[in-house]
């Protein structure tokens, strides 16, 4: 079996779900002829024809806005947004109607929408096409956010996302897209959502990431493993709603842990997984939880962006800030 | 100066319909449809969203219910709008439509629960393919065009019968991206969808003029490539003829229609509006005279189809109605508090437990 990338293995599930179910429908900016900017969507429209693989006129509050009434018909839409960073004119659709359809009519109307995007730094983009703002959206109640990390994982959560009953945003992580390859069988079978993955074994500290952070993440565990300190890498990959309790078991073997993202930190999903770790294991924490995360600051232009993003050593710095505590506390 | 020589390239005309003047003479020969039965059941339907926006205003004013939308005097576009579509057709109103809703089978308690805050409304037991009422502005539109796209690809694919999408939105709508995304998308797909517009002359406080310096909002069809009508909002045979022509155009496969049906805000915006504050009186006084409902029993009355005795005996009937809904709506026992959780997700996930089971253990304490 040839091994793909994660880039590979999203088209992969879109082709199994397209011939799986009829009333699968993708479609965005590009992802037709084209087969999106990133090929993405390579050869779909080919294989299963213009009426299921839609280019659409530029407006991102329209695809964002068909997909509820789609959805709402029984179909479901699998939406691109080309990049996170003109997500947002679509915030309204899918905050105020996609969210809300089945709460808003108790259950008669919903929305089973996967809402794609690539998303994060690290490509030399120009602006606003390395955004990292998933905390924006797993604010929102009944939607679920979800971040692969790797070709299977790619396609087992996005097979699960599409035929999920509720919307998902399903956020790519584009730095990694054709960073690793991986033998991916087209086996049609899901992931669970809702649930954490780990990604590494070890008993003295947990690190928590997702997405293409979780390359350093677990490079930086490498480090450690030479230092002879065994890190336990946890990738939550639905950010919401949030597996906290497989997070909580991890931090209760190693009492430590450092959460990594590239977001902004103030209100970033790291606030809400150190809160969370507080309410259920703070007796077992032998020190403070840490946030390795990009500044509170605009995501540079692309010249200054490795200087934004979190690296091997600042996840080491971290780490240590963690291992150390009391005497190493602090940053 | 030499001026340019150019030739043109594009022009366009705005066509306006109606039946009835606003004295209730008819100004054309009548649409097939316009039987006598026909047009006293359209009167009875617009009687009917009359008495319970009065009704629904007077509970609000009484503490019994949140803010509510009148559509008074424009209860012919809602009726109009509704009676011209098939049951199987899928509506998507935005607030403002008592009479659309009236005619697509939902139920006056649904209506006063919904503004009586209370989701349980939304659930259309008679209308359940329908879209719930929509409060952000213009957003339905694009809810719409993504039906029209469902119902064509459903015609295509699982061999369901030719249906249309039916949506409604005020003339402020026609200011917000959404509008021109949805006719945008609906022209360039050909999709099964008619655009009615509420053209009340008030977004709250901002009066058309200030809205747009486009003559007709009709004429923003325009650009989208779609055929652009306007029609006297007040005439519900005007507005019935126009919907029932352009759902049929759909079903055809001809694509979409946007519908700019005139008309006057008589009422506040809602009721935690004061209109009195920026319309000239003058301009309501002026407005009233063309009111909708006068013009058909005037109509009626003239062909011998109505007559004191009838509007007596009607005015009876619905008040029973109306008497018999409100009952059931302040009956209705307010919903469980977990009923915040149920239909959240399809299924509760682990991670909302502890806050279910809080709420649960507050709610049986009470």
């Amino acid at each position: 079996m040839a091994e793909i990338t994660l880039l590979e293995a999203v088209t992969q599930a879109l082709a199994y779900e397209l011939a799986a179910d009829e009333r699968v429908l993708v479609f965005g900016q590009d992802v037709g002829a084209n087969g999106g900017v990133f090929r993405a969507t390579e050869g779909l429209q080919k294989k299963f024809g213009a009426e299921r693989v839609l280019d659409t006129p530029l407006a991102e509050t329209m695809i964002a806005g068909i997909a509820v009434g789609m959805a709402a018909q029984g179909l479901r839409p699998v939406a691109e947004f080309q990049f996170m960073g003109f997500i947002y004119p679509g915030l309204d659709q899918i905050l105020s109607h996609a969210a809300r359809f089945r709460n808003r009519t108790r259950g008669r109307l919903s929305c089973p929408i996967v809402y794609r995007a690539p998303y994060g730094g690290g490509i030399h983009a120009p602006e606003h096409h390395s955004e990292s703002t998933e905390a924006l959206f797993a604010h929102i109640p009944g939607l679920r956010v979800v971040v692969p990390s790797s070709p299977a994982r790619a396609y087992g959560l996005l097979l699960a996302a599409i035929r999920d009953p509720d919307p998902v945003l399903f956020l790519e992580p584009k730095r990694i897209y054709r960073a690793a390859k991986q033998e991916v069988p087209d086996s049609g079978e899901a992931l669970p959502l809702d649930r954490c993955f780990r990604l590494r074994e070890g008993a003295d500290i947990t690190l928590v990431s997702w997405g293409a952070s979780l390359k350093e993440t677990l490079a930086a565990a490498e480090q450690l493993a030479e230092e002879g300190i065994e890190a336990e890498v946890i990738d939550p990959a639905t950010l919401k709603p949030l597996d906290i309790h497989s997070i909580v078991d991890s931090v209760e073997k190693t009492g430590r842990c450092a959460v990594v993202h590239e977001a902004a930190r103030t209100g970033g999903l790291g606030a809400e997984i150190v809160a969370q770790i507080n309410d259920y294991a703070f007796d077992l924490l032998r020190a403070p939880v840490q946030r390795v995360t990009g500044y509170d600051t605009v995501m540079p232009y692309y010249q200054l962006e490795d200087c934004y993003l979190p690296d091997v050593e600042r996840i080491l710095a971290g780490a240590r800030a963690a291992l150390d505590y009391p005497n190493g506390g602090g940053r | 100066m030499h001026k340019p020589r150019m030739h043109l390239v594009a022009s366009f005309d705005i066509a306006h319909l109606q039946y009835l003047d606003d004295r209730g003479r008819a100004t054309q020969e009548l649409p097939d449809f316009a039987t006598p039965d026909m047009l006293q059941a359209l009167y009875r339907q617009m009687a009917l969203a009359r008495l319970v926006d009065d009704r629904a205003v007077k509970l609000q004013r009484t503490g019994r219910l949140g803010t509510y939308p009148s559509s008074l005097g424009q209860e012919a576009i809602g009726v109009g709008t509704g009676s011209a579509m098939d049951s199987e057709d899928v509506y998507c109103p935005y607030y403002r439509e008592t009479g659309a809703l009236l005619e697509r089978g939902v139920q006056i308690e649904e209506i006063l629960a919904i503004w009586g805050g209370d989701e349980r409304g939304q659930c259309f037991e008679h209308a359940p393919r329908d879209l719930p009422l929509c409060i952000p502005i213009a957003t339905q539109l694009l809810h719409a065009a993504g039906i029209a796209f469902a119902l064509k690809y459903k015609n295509a694919h699982f061999d369901e019968p030719p249906r249309v999408a039916v949506t409604s939105a005020g003339d402020g709508a026609t200011s917000r991206g959404d509008f021109y995304e949805a006719l945008n998308l609906a022209g360039v797909w050909k999709l099964p969808v008619v655009f009615v517009i509420n053209n009340n002359q008030w977004a709250i406080s901002v009066a058309r003029g200030a809205q747009t310096a486009s003559r007709t909002i009709a004429q923003k069809a325009v650009a989208a490539g779609i055929p652009g009508l306007q029609v006297d909002g007040n005439d519900v045979i005007a507005v019935r003829a126009a919907v029932a022509d352009a759902a049929e155009r759909a079903r055809r496969g001809e694509g979409p229609t946007l519908i700019e049906a005139l008309s006057y805000r008589l009422c506040d915006h809602t009721t935690a509006d004061d209109a009195s504050r920026y319309r000239p009186p003058e301009e309501l006084a002026q407005a009233e005279k063309s009111e909708p409902l006068a013009r058909l029993a005037r109509f009626l009355e003239s062909e011998g189809h109505w007559n004191g005795d009838a509007e007596t005996e009607l005015q009876r009937e619905l008040a029973e109605i109306l008497e018999r809904e409100v009952r059931a709506y302040s009956d209705c026992p307010k919903d469980r508090p977990t009923a915040i959780f149920d239909h959240l997700y399809a299924e509760l996930p682990e991670a909302l437990y502890e806050q279910y089971d809080e709420l649960a253990a507050r709610g049986e304490a009470r």
